[in-house]
């Protein structure tokens, strides 16, 4: 069944929320996390559910080329991955709309190429079919950002509250997306249609959840949305809202060429019986509100609707979307720390991984939660804690590294304090630089002895 | 501190004694005034508390529920008829028990339950939590757990005053009423801790976005929205609660005023909280429709124990045979008689022969004829009906008499001591009384007793009211309504009004505007009244314009006129003379969307004629700068993803939009 899924990999192009850690040669896509290229994470999630058959849509001519290269590289024998480059800033719309002609099948995956998440997508394909929705987005808890600065600040923990990303509405069983707001609206007073919440009878309002940008699409309601719509820019922020919103009066959308595409030579008399059936079928005891809707009060049916579902992953699984500075700290932490399965590598009885390549100095010492790349040397009392260090870097004596990310290529000099940074490849450190959330861009060469907080260093 | 006090054991008593110390008995204050009128004409003459439900006054309902759930100790607050409800409570022997004690409390110029509970403040009567009910609610839920809850809340958060009971009820979704009739009510709650944070009923139906300020999302992850549920109207309530009603002394409802006040109000923070009921039955008989609901669901047992045969209420005992059917004793019913499933027969009732009765409930002492059919009827006591009447779906008060051959179509309500003369037959829905109908000078805030000896006395010079009923004899000058030998008025139904809207404020607007017209009063005069109406009637801005502009297409298609051209020029005019004061409440782009919203509900409901000049008047306003170009803009924008049917004037007035778009693209 799932092999009838189309997969299409969203997979950015340079965004300018991850500058200076992205270029035309490090597209989004090639953000290494736990040094290995995002993309991968999705890749391999998708091969796990045995979704072989990917176009991953990058947006920019260079940018695609590199992430074609790097992609056949890798999977070249594993995957048929099929690399399509469109305009930059199209949006998430105008991506599809612009590789459309490639969809054929009957429902499309759309996964968003910065998703790092071990949930299964099998089941949020399953979920789609089995409620025969329009669209099923997949949604997650919203995540705890910033550090989790262990021991001495744990109280501070407490008060911490989750980022809102969405205000989600789902009916009491929690299968059916009644309401969302993204971005600005979520800030603003909450809205919601009446004649959905008189039709569902209860409408949870959620604030912790959050959208995670993969969503099964079925085709040619997708397609028929995007065509007549022409100023929608974005899947997440105005595809799905409008089938949300349009749920129960959905006549406009499918009752098109679509509608004979999809019911054949069935007549739409037909259709309610049919309808039931599939209840029958789906095991449910109880019929959905929108078969309730549809059947009217004396049975016949008057209106169109059509289902937005969610598929809600548990609390054990992880997701999150590279597509922030803070998220690519917050993600390369996860990888090697708590959600560490997803990093593909066995971890040492330290719980850290240290290539077998790396050399240390004497009394180094790298802490659990922490991952040495690649021919990386290290001078001797360095000190590495819950951070990620590349391949082929040259450290110097007497550095301490807390809570950052180090990318490939950089050489660090002695005295060395990195603290909540990120340090881009071929980055050269000079003695007794210190740095404290900071983010360096690749080739720039930090002076010695400077010490910086809060600032963004990249070549001009 | 001592062991021995450390231990549990000796904590419990140390708790309890405290506990004992401070304990005063479970209050209720009930209201025995509904302070409406959706029970007339029968409440002109008799207060609603005592209409029996089942043939038992509905108090007894009220009261035999509070003394099982373990009240102590009820103030019940009579205004309308207090007399009556005086009397009839010392009568039945409520005023006597031995662990029940039941006060009354008089008032004659309370006209809501705010002004009720004021008056009980004062008297300082009230010492601990209380149930607050009226006198018109069917119960058979515990209090314990809810009273639990709401002690236990208040313990830790003084701010937790009132608990309210809900009950799970779908609405129907074709015409927007639940089961007992009431209107559609939206709530929101916060799933975890069950505190209310959102209250709306009387909603209205034409907006279609139900708007949640973003405060109330805030501090909580998530919040239930809720249209399945239906207030039961049984409130646990601490004694701040009265305080409030005095603090604020213009809180006259208690949904209305009290729980928004609350709600809204974020400086006190006081909060409400609600208690789901479940398995138990807890409804309040509003009006007609609930008043059969609750009936029917009292003769299938819902509401056990309160139950005809358990109740035996007074010294006839009912007994439940087969098939739910409840007889009293001394019933002399004739052989031929059929009387179906899921009926009631009062005490000494006499059925005829050949008469057939359904899912009805008869009161004691009634003479029914022979070839008589009853079906869904509601006859109270002593009612007469003579041979070959049919009566379908109608309440029949005390004392009514139909002549034989009478006729009563679904929906009628006969008051107290009405005659229906022979053959007559009473059109559907009519409401019959001895008493003329009121001038409908208020709306429908007011009271029961209140007119009640103005109308008696203004009977009289009643000479030739709407003939409503048309009865070709009408010879009989002064009572032929109901045809021959038959007594009584038939009312004229206000809710069949051809201007539908039920909005207090508009009327008022408009009538100011009209005033200003024909009196020639200033713009800025006009403008003072109508602030002022704002501000009583609590309205925004974006109301006032929708109101005023509402009021001033109204008087231009009012003013006579030959053509289309004619009534533009009437507009033309209007609009220009008054634009000034419109423009006033036009500040923001809001308003003006409003205006257009309600000038396509104008074209679209109350004057049609405008439809063809829909896009010409609204060109004028933009040209006069009453509304500006983005309005318009985000007027259409609005509506960009509307049903079709809510497009047509959208589409209509595409020519103008385009052309707006393209002067704006130019301009830049």
């Amino acid at each position: 069944m799932i092999m009838d899924f189309q997969v299409v990999v969203l997979a950015g192009g340079v965004s300018k929320k991850l500058l200076p850690l992205v270029s035309k040669e490090i597209p989004n896509a090639l953000l290494p996390v736990a040094n290995r290229p995002v993309i991968s994470y999705v890749l391999e999630l998708l091969e796990l559910s045995n979704l072989k058959d990917l176009i991953v849509v990058v947006e920019g001519e260079d940018a695609a080329l590199h992430v074609g290269g790097w992609i056949s590289a890798a999977y070249a024998d594993r995957l048929h991955v099929e690399v399509a480059a469109v305009p930059e800033d199209v949006g998430t719309a105008g991506a599809i709309r612009a590789i459309a002609h490639h969809l054929t099948a009957k429902d499309i995956l759309v996964v968003s190429g910065d998703l790092v998440s071990d949930v299964p997508l099998g089941a949020v394909a399953a979920t789609h079919r089995r409620h025969d929705a329009v669209v099923t987005a997949m949604l997650c808890s919203a995540p705890v950002s910033g550090p989790s600065e262990s021991g001495s600040s744990g109280g501070k923990d407490k008060t911490k509250k989750p980022g809102r990303y969405n205000l989600i509405g789902l009916d009491p069983t929690q299968q059916f997306l009644l309401h969302i707001a993204t971005g600005a609206e979520v800030e603003k007073d909450l809205r919601v249609q009446k004649s959905i919440l008189r039709a569902a009878g209860q409408i949870e309002i959620r604030a912790d959840l959050m959208d995670a940008h993969l969503y099964a699409f079925k085709r040619s309601v997708l397609q028929e949305v995007l065509d007549q719509k022409g100023t929608f820019h974005s899947l997440k922020h105005d595809v799905l809202p409008y089938l949300v919103r349009s749920q129960l009066k959905s006549e406009a959308l499918l009752n098109g060429i679509s509608q004979v595409e999809e019911n054949g030579t069935e007549k739409i008399i037909a259709q309610s019986s049919q309808q039931m059936l599939s209840q029958i079928l789906a095991n449910a005891s109880e019929q959905t509100f929108h078969q309730r809707y549809v059947l009217g009060p004396n049975g016949t049916s008057f209106r169109k609707t059509h289902k937005c579902c969610v598929y809600i992953a548990g609390s054990n699984k992880y997701c999150a979307r590279l597509n922030s500075i803070q998220a690519y700290s917050d993600i390369n932490r996860d990888v090697i720390g708590e959600a560490n399965h997803l990093s593909g590598y066995s971890f040492s009885a330290h719980n850290n991984i240290i290539h077998p390549s790396a050399e240390l100095g004497a009394k180094t010492t790298v802490g659990p939660h922490c991952m040495l790349g690649e021919g990386s040397q290290m001078g001797d009392k360095c000190s590495v804690k819950r951070s990620v260090i590349g391949r082929h870097c040259r450290i110097g004596a007497n550095v301490k590294v807390v809570n950052s990310v180090v990318m490939n290529h950089v050489t660090i000099g002695d005295c060395c304090s990195i603290q909540g940074s990120v340090i881009c490849s071929n980055v050269q450190l000079q003695e007794r630089a210190v740095l404290k959330d900071c983010q360096v861009g690749a080739g720039f060469v930090v002076a010695a002895g400077s010490e910086c907080k809060g600032e963004i260093l990249a070549k001009k | 501190m001592g062991a021995p006090k450390k231990s549990g054991g000796g904590r419990v008593s140390v708790s309890e004694d405290s506990d004992e110390l401070v304990r005063v008995p479970l209050q209720a204050i009930l209201l025995a005034d509904s302070f409406n009128t959706k029970f007339r004409p029968i409440t002109l003459e008799c207060p609603k508390v005592l209409l029996p439900l089942v043939n038992i006054p509905m108090i007894n309902y009220t009261l035999t529920w509070l003394e099982s759930a373990g009240v102590e100790d009820v103030f019940v607050f009579c205004c309308a008829h207090s007399k009556q409800v005086i009397d009839y409570l010392d009568k039945s022997g409520w005023l006597s028990q031995p662990n029940f004690s039941v006060t009354t409390i008089e008032s004659h110029n309370s006209v809501s339950a705010g002004d009720a509970l004021r008056l009980i403040y004062e008297r300082n009567v009230i010492h601990g939590d209380f149930v607050l009910i009226s006198g018109d609610t069917v119960s058979n839920m515990s209090l314990t757990q809810a009273l639990a809850e709401h002690k236990e809340r208040k313990k830790k958060d003084s701010n937790a005053v009132m608990t309210m009971v809900i009950k799970r009820s779908k609405t129907n979704p074709v015409i927007h009423q639940s089961r007992l009739g009431t209107e559609e009510l939206f709530m929101a709650i916060d799933p975890d801790t069950k505190q209310l944070l959102y209250y709306e009923e009387r909603t209205d139906l034409s907006k279609g976005i139900l708007h949640l300020d973003k405060s109330l999302l805030a501090d909580n992850p998530s919040l239930t929205l809720h249209h399945d549920k239906q207030d039961c109207y049984i409130d646990i309530c601490s004694p701040e609660v009265l305080s409030l009603f005095t603090d604020n002394f213009d809180y006259q409802h208690l949904r209305r005023h009290f729980v928004k006040g609350l709600l809204v109000d974020d400086i006190m923070g006081y909060k409400i909280f609600v208690h789901e009921i479940h398995s138990n039955y807890a409804a309040r008989i509003e009006n007609f429709r609930s008043y059969d609901t609750v009936s029917r669901d009292i003769i299938h047992r819902w509401t056990y124990p309160m139950v005809p045969d358990v109740m035996n209420y007074g010294n006839t005992a009912t007994k439940l045979e087969r098939q739910g059917m409840y007889r009293a004793s001394e019933i002399s019913q004739s052989q031929s008689a059929v009387i179906g499933p899921f009926t009631v027969i009062g005490f000494g009732t006499k059925i005829g022969n050949n008469t057939i009765i359904s899912d009805s409930v008869i009161g004691k002492g009634c003479k029914i004829g022979s070839n008589v059919c009853i079906k869904g009827c509601y006859i109270w006591d002593h009612v007469t009906i003579e041979d070959g009447c049919k009566l379908n779906h109608a309440i029949v008060c005390n004392e009514v008499t139909l002549k034989s051959g009478a006729i009563l179509e679904p929906g009628v309500i006969l008051s107290f001591k009405v005659v229906v003369g022979q053959e007559f037959v009473v059109p559907p829905y009519s409401y019959v009384s001895l008493l003329q109908q009121p001038v409908e000078e208020d709306s429908d805030e007011e009271l029961e007793y209140a007119d009640s000896t103005s109308v008696i006395t203004s009977r009289v010079d009643k000479s030739d009211e709407e003939d409503a009923s048309e009865v070709p004899d009408t010879h009989i000058s002064s009572v032929s309504e109901l045809g021959m030998g038959g007594v009584g008025y038939i009312w004229q139904k206000y809710e069949d009004n051809e201007d539908s809207r039920d909005d207090f404020f508009e009327r008022e607007v408009e009538a100011t505007f009209l005033r200003a017209v024909n009196e020639n009063i200033q713009e800025d005069h006009l403008i003072l009244e109508v602030n002022s109406l704002k501000l009583s009637c609590n309205k925004l801005t974006a109301d006032c314009a929708g109101a005023l502009f509402y009021a001033m297409m109204k008087y231009a298609v009012d003013t006579p006129h030959i053509s289309l051209d004619g009534l533009m020029q009437n507009v033309k005019a209007v609009l220009t003379k008054w634009k000034k004061a419109l423009r006033s409440y036009l500040t923001d782009i809001d308003e003006q969307i409003e205006i257009i919203l309600k000038f396509e509900e104008i074209c679209l409901e109350s004057a049609k004629e405008y439809a063809p000049l829909f896009t010409k008047i609204l060109l004028y306003m933009y040209n006069e700068d009453i509304i500006e170009e983005d309005a318009i803009l985000s007027w259409e924008d609005e509506k960009r993803d509307a049903d079709e049917a809510d497009k047509v004037f959208v589409n209509k007035a595409q020519d103008l939009i385009q052309w707006l778009k393209v002067a704006e693209e130019e301009d830049e």
